[in-house]
C-alpha cells in the first residue's frame, strides 16, 4: 500500500507540474495551438485531484487495516481506536494533514476547472495559480514530509495511538472545516492574481471571487468556533479561547477575509478600493500559508503545534516567493486598478467601510504582533517574553468594541451621503433600546466605573443590543413596505424581502449572529470558579447551585480506562441534574485526560472538572466553573453561518414597479 | 477649632486605615486570583497558572503554593512577580511588562497602529473628496427612455448592499 501511495503522490506532482507549466506557457507565450495546450493543462489539473484522492484513500485504508508497517499509521493510530478516529488519522499528524491540505486544494481546483465555461480566460489563469500552489504542497509530500514512509526493523504489534486530546467527535469535523477555510482562500487569491496578470476587463471577476470567498469564509467561521467548542469540552480548563499562537493563526486570515467581504462591496458598487481589495485577497491567502507554517514549524510554542520539523524552511521560502510574484504583477499592472468614483461624504456607507477595514486590519495586525512578539523580543533583548491572554484582552477588546459599533451603524448609512434625518430615523429606537440595557445592567450591579472589565461588559451589551435592534428594525421597516404593496402579513413580507435581496439581508443576519456571539463573550467577565477536595457527601456551592459528591466509579473501555465522579446538582433545594466529569487514561500513549461535564443553559454553564486525586491526601479534586451565557457564542456562530447561507442563495426576481410620471422629466444633478 | 479639625482628621485617617486593613484582610484570595492570572504555568502547557489542570503537573501545584505563601507573607504584587521571574525566567509572566523599550513597544504598537491607521484613512478620505468628478461638462437636464433605465440600473447597483 505504501508503494502505491508513494507512486500516486509522485504522479500527482507530475500532473500538477504539467498543469502549471503548460498552463503558464499557453497563457504567457501564446504559442500556436495554445488553446489546446491550455486545455491539456486544465485536464491535468483535474487528473491531479484523482491521484491525490487515491493517496488519501490509501492512507485512510491503511489506518483501517491497522497496517503498522506504515510509520504514519503506527504513530497516529492503534487497533482499539474507534473507526471515526481512524478516519481522522488522515489529519492527525504532520504528513497526513499536508496530504489533506493537498486533497482539499486539488478538490477546489477540480471544481474551478470543471466550471471553466463561466469565463475561460480568467479560469485558465486561476487554474495556473492553483496548480503552482499544488506543486508546492506536493513537493513537500514527496520530498520533505512523506506520509508513506515504511517502518524499519521488526513490525510493531500495535500502534502508538492517536493523541487522546484528539479523540473527541469534534476532531472529526473541526480540522476539515478549518482546512476548507484555509485552503479555500487559495481560490480568491488565484482569481485576484489571474485578473491582475491579465488586466481583466470589467468587474465580473470580483463577483466570482466574492462568492468563493463567502463559501471559504463560512467554513473558517465554522471551523474556528468548532475548535473553541472542542477546547471548552475537552481541555477542561473552563475556557474556550486561550490566545494560543495556532488559534491566533486561524483568526488572522478570518479577519482579513472578513475585511475583504466588506470592502469588495465598495468595488462592486462604486468601483473603489480596487488596489486595497487586491492586497486584502493576497494577505488573506498569505496569512493562511503563514498559519500553516506556524502550526508545522514549531517556531512558536503552542499546544497545537506539530513537532519541530524541517518543513519550516520550505514554508518560509514559499511565503517569500508568493509575495514577490504578487508584488511583481501588482507593480507591473497597477494602473489597471484605478478607482472610478470619489468619496462624497464622511457620513456614508463608503467611509464606514473604510473604518471597518481599518479596524479589521488593525485587529489582524495586533494579533499578528502579539503572536510574533516573543520572537521579536528574543531577537532584540536576548530573551523571550510570553504574550498571553492578559495582553490580547487588553489590546483587542477596544478594537472589537469599535467594530461592534460599526456593525450597528455601517449598514444603515446610505451610499454616497447620509442625511441627519435618515440617521435619526434609523437609529433613534435602537439607540434608546441600547441605553435601556445599559441602565438595567447598572441597576443590577454592573458598575463600569469600578472595573475596566465591567465597563467593557456594559459597552458590549449596549452595542450588541444596538446591532440586534438595528437589524430587527431594518427587517421590520422593509417588511412593512412589502406588506403594504402585497397585502402579506409582516412575517411573510420579511421572508419575501429577504429573498429579494439575499445578500443584504443575509448580511444582516450575520451581523445579528455577531451580536449574539459578543453577548456570549461578555459573560466571561462574570465567570466564577471554585476548587475543592470532595469525598462522598461533600458539598460545594457556586452561584445558585449546590453540588453534592455522590460517588466515584471506574469503567474500562477498549481504548481507555476512566474514573468518573458522580455529582448531583441542586438548585433552590431541589435536585435538577446529575453530572459525570471524567478522568481518562489512554494506555496506548500513556496520556491522561480530564473530560469536563457541563450543564449548559441559555443563562449559564455549570462546568465540572474531575482533576484527579491530591497526591498528598489521596482525596479527589473537583473544580467547578460557572460560566454565564456561553451558549450564546455557539448560537451566534450558527446564526452567522445561516446568514452566510442566505447571502449565497440567488435573489428572487425583482418586482418591477411602475415609474412615476414625474421622474421622467426630473432634472438630474451632478453627484445627486 | 484647630484641635477639633486635627482630631477629625486623625479619626478619618484611622477609619481609612481600618477600612483598608479590613479590605486587605479579605482580599488575599482576590490577589492570588489576580496574580495567578498574570502568570503562566511553566510546564509547557501554555496555560495561565491558575488554569493549568494537567494531571500530576509538577509545576503548577508547586507554583500555586509558592504564590499563596508569598501573598500570605505580605509581599507586594511587584515583589511577588519579581520573585517568580527570578526563579522561573521572564516567560513566567503572561504578558510583557512595561519596563524597557522593547516591552513598552509591545503595548504601544497596537495603539500606535490605530492612530496611524486613522490618520491614513483621514488622508485617503481627504484625497478622495478632492478628486475631480469624471463627468463631462454637458449635463442633460431631462432623462427619459433608455437613459433613464441606465440611471436606474446604476442607482440599483450602487444602493443595493
Amino acid at each position: 500500500m505504501s508503494v502505491l501511495g508513494s507512486y500516486v503522490l509522485l504522479l500527482a506532482l507530475a500532473l500538477a507540474g504539467y498543469s502549471f507549466l503548460a498552463g503558464l506557457l499557453a497563457l504567457a507565450a501564446r504559442p500556436a495551438g495554445w488553446e489546446r495546450l491550455s486545455e491539456t493543462a486544465r485536464r491535468a489539473g483535474i487528473a491531479s485531484f484523482g491521484t491525490v484522492f487515491i493517496a488519501a484513500v490509501v492512507l485512510v485504508t491503511s489506518a483501517f487495516r491497522n497496517d503498522f508497517s506504515m510509520a504514519y499509521v503506527f504513530h497516529h493510530s492503534n487497533r482499539d481506536l474507534p473507526l471515526p478516529y481512524k478516519f481522522a488519522t488522515l489529519w492527525s499528524g504532520q504528513e497526513g494533514s499536508l496530504l489533506f491540505w493537498s486533497l482539499l486544494l486539488s478538490g477546489y481546483g477540480l471544481v474551478l476547472r470543471l466550471r471553466h465555461k463561466t469565463d475561460e480566460a480568467l479560469f485558465a489563469h486561476a487554474s495556473v495559480v492553483i496548480a503552482a500552489v499544488q506543486v508546492f504542497f506536493l513537493l513537500l509530500l514527496n520530498f520533505a514530509a512523506r506520509p508513506f514512509t515504511v517502518m524499519q526493523g521488526t513490525l510493531p504489534a500495535d500502534g502508538a495511538g492517536l493523541n487522546s486530546l484528539l479523540q473527541y467527535p469534534e476532531m472529526v469535523i473541526h480540522p476539515p472545516m478549518l482546512y476548507l477555510g484555509y485552503v479555500g482562500f487559495t481560490v480568491p487569491f488565484a482569481f485576484a492574481l489571474g485578473a491582475l496578470a491579465m488586466k481583466y476587463p470589467g468587474d465580473k471577476w470580483i463577483h466570482i471571487t466574492r462568492r468563493w470567498t463567502m463559501v471559504t469564509w463560512a467554513f473558517l467561521t465554522l471551523g474556528i468556533p468548532l475548535g473553541a467548542h472542542w477546547a471548552y469540552y475537552v481541555l477542561g480548563w473552563g475556557g474556550y479561547w486561550g490566545w494560543d499562537p495556532v488559534e491566533n493563526a486561524s483568526l488572522l486570515p478570518w479577519l482579513t477575509g472578513t475585511a475583504f467581504l466588506h470592502s469588495v462591496m465598495m468595488q462592486e458598487k462604486r468601483g473603489m478600493l480596487k488596489v486595497w481589495n487586491m492586497w486584502l485577497v493576497f494577505t488573506t491567502f498569505w496569512l493562511s500559508i503563514l498559519g500553516t507554517y506556524l502550526t508545522r514549524s514549531g517556531v512558536l510554542n503552542s499546544v497545537h503545534a506539530f513537532a519541530q520539523s524541517p518543513i519550516g524552511g520550505w514554508f518560509k521560502w514559499f511565503l517569500v516567493l508568493i509575495f514577490v510574484v504578487f508584488a511583481g504583477f501588482f507593480f507591473k499592472n497597477k494602473s489597471y486598478l484605478a478607482s472610478e468614483h470619489k468619496l462624497e461624504s464622511l457620513v456614508s456607507r463608503e467611509s464606514s467601510f473604510l473604518f471597518n477595514n481599518l479596524l479589521f486590519v488593525l485587529a489582524c495586525f495586533t494579533v499578528l504582533w502579539g503572536t510574533w512578539f516573543p520572537l521579536i523580543s528574543e531577537l532584540l533583548q536576548g530573551h523571550k517574553v510570553t504574550v498571553g491572554p492578559p495582553f490580547f484582552n487588553s489590546v483587542i477588546v477596544p478594537v472589537a468594541l469599535l467594530l461592534l459599533f460599526l456593525t450597528a451603524v455601517g449598514p444603515l448609512l446610505s451610499w454616497r451621503k447620509t442625511s441627519l434625518d435618515s440617521l435619526k430615523r434609523n437609529f433613534l429606537w435602537p439607540a434608546l433600546g441600547a441605553l435601556a440595557v445599559g441602565v438595567v445592567m447598572i441597576i443590577f450591579g454592573v458598575r463600569p466605573w469600578r472595573d475596566l472589565s465591567y465597563f467593557y461588559a456594559l459597552m458590549t451589551a449596549m452595542l450588541a443590543t444596538l446591532v440586534g435592534l438595528t437589524v430587527i428594525s431594518e427587517f421590520i421597516r422593509g417588511g412593512r413596505v412589502i406588506s403594504r404593496h402585497t397585502g402579506q402579513n409582516l412575517a411573510a413580507s420579511m421572508l419575501h424581502l429577504c429573498h429579494r435581496n439575499t445578500r443584504r439581508y443575509g448580511g444582516y443576519i450575520v451581523h445579528f449572529g455577531v451580536a449574539l456571539l459578543f453577548l456570549g463573550i461578555l459573560g466571561t467577565v462574570f465567570n466564577q470558579d471554585k476548587e475543592a477536595e470532595m469525598a462522598f457527601g461533600d458539598k460545594v456551592a457556586i452561584g445558585p447551585y449546590t453540588l453534592v459528591c455522590r460517588s466515584y466509579t471506574q469503567e474500562e473501555y477498549p481504548n481507555y480506562s476512566v474514573d468518573v465522579a458522580i455529582m448531583q446538582v441542586f438548585k433552590g433545594g431541589r435536585q435538577i441534574d446529575t453530572l459525570y466529569p471524567e478522568s481518562r487514561f489512554y494506555p496506548a500513549n500513556q496520556q491522561q485526560q480530564h473530560i469536563p461535564s457541563v450543564r449548559s443553559t441559555l443563562k449559564e454553564d455549570l462546568y465540572i472538572v474531575y482533576e484527579g486525586q491530591n497526591p498528598d491526601t489521596g482525596r479527589p479534586i473537583i473544580k467547578v466553573h460557572l460560566n454565564p451565557m456561553v451558549s450564546w457564542i455557539w448560537i451566534g456562530v450558527l446564526v452567522m453561518i445561516f446568514g452566510t447561507i442566505v447571502a449565497l442563495v440567488p435573489n428572487a426576481a425583482p418586482v418591477r414597479a411602475a415609474v412615476p410620471a414625474r421622474l421622467e422629466a426630473a432634472p438630474v444633478g451632478v453627484g445627486d | 477649632m484647630e484641635h477639633s479639625q486635627s482630631r477629625i482628621g486623625r479619626l478619618i485617617f484611622a477609619v481609612l486605615v481600618g477600612v483598608l486593613l479590613l479590605m486587605g484582610a479579605g482580599d488575599d484570595s482576590a490577589r492570588i486570583d489576580r496574580l495567578g492570572h498574570q502568570m503562566m504555568c511553566v510546564c509547557g502547557c501554555n496555560q495561565i497558572l491558575l488554569e493549568c489542570n494537567h494531571v500530576g503537573c509538577s509545576y503548577s501545584t508547586r507554583m500555586r503554593n509558592e504564590l499563596v505563601a508569598a501573598v500570605d507573607s505580605g509581599d507586594s504584587d511587584g515583589v511577588v512577580l519579581e520573585a517568580f521571574i527570578q526563579k522561573y525566567g521572564t516567560t513566567v509572566l503572561a504578558a510583557p511588562t512595561t519596563e524597557g523599550w522593547v516591552n513598552q513597544a509591545a503595548w504601544i504598537m497596537p495603539f500606535a497602529a490605530l492612530v496611524l491607521g486613522i490618520l491614513l484613512v483621514a488622508f485617503v478620505v481627504r484625497a478622495w473628496r478632492n478628486r475631480p468628478l469624471p463627468i463631462a461638462a454637458g449635463v442633460p437636464t431631462t432623462v427619459a427612455g433608455a437613459e433613464l433605465d441606465r440611471f436606474r440600473a446604476q442607482a440599483r447597483k450602487e444602493t443595493d448592499l
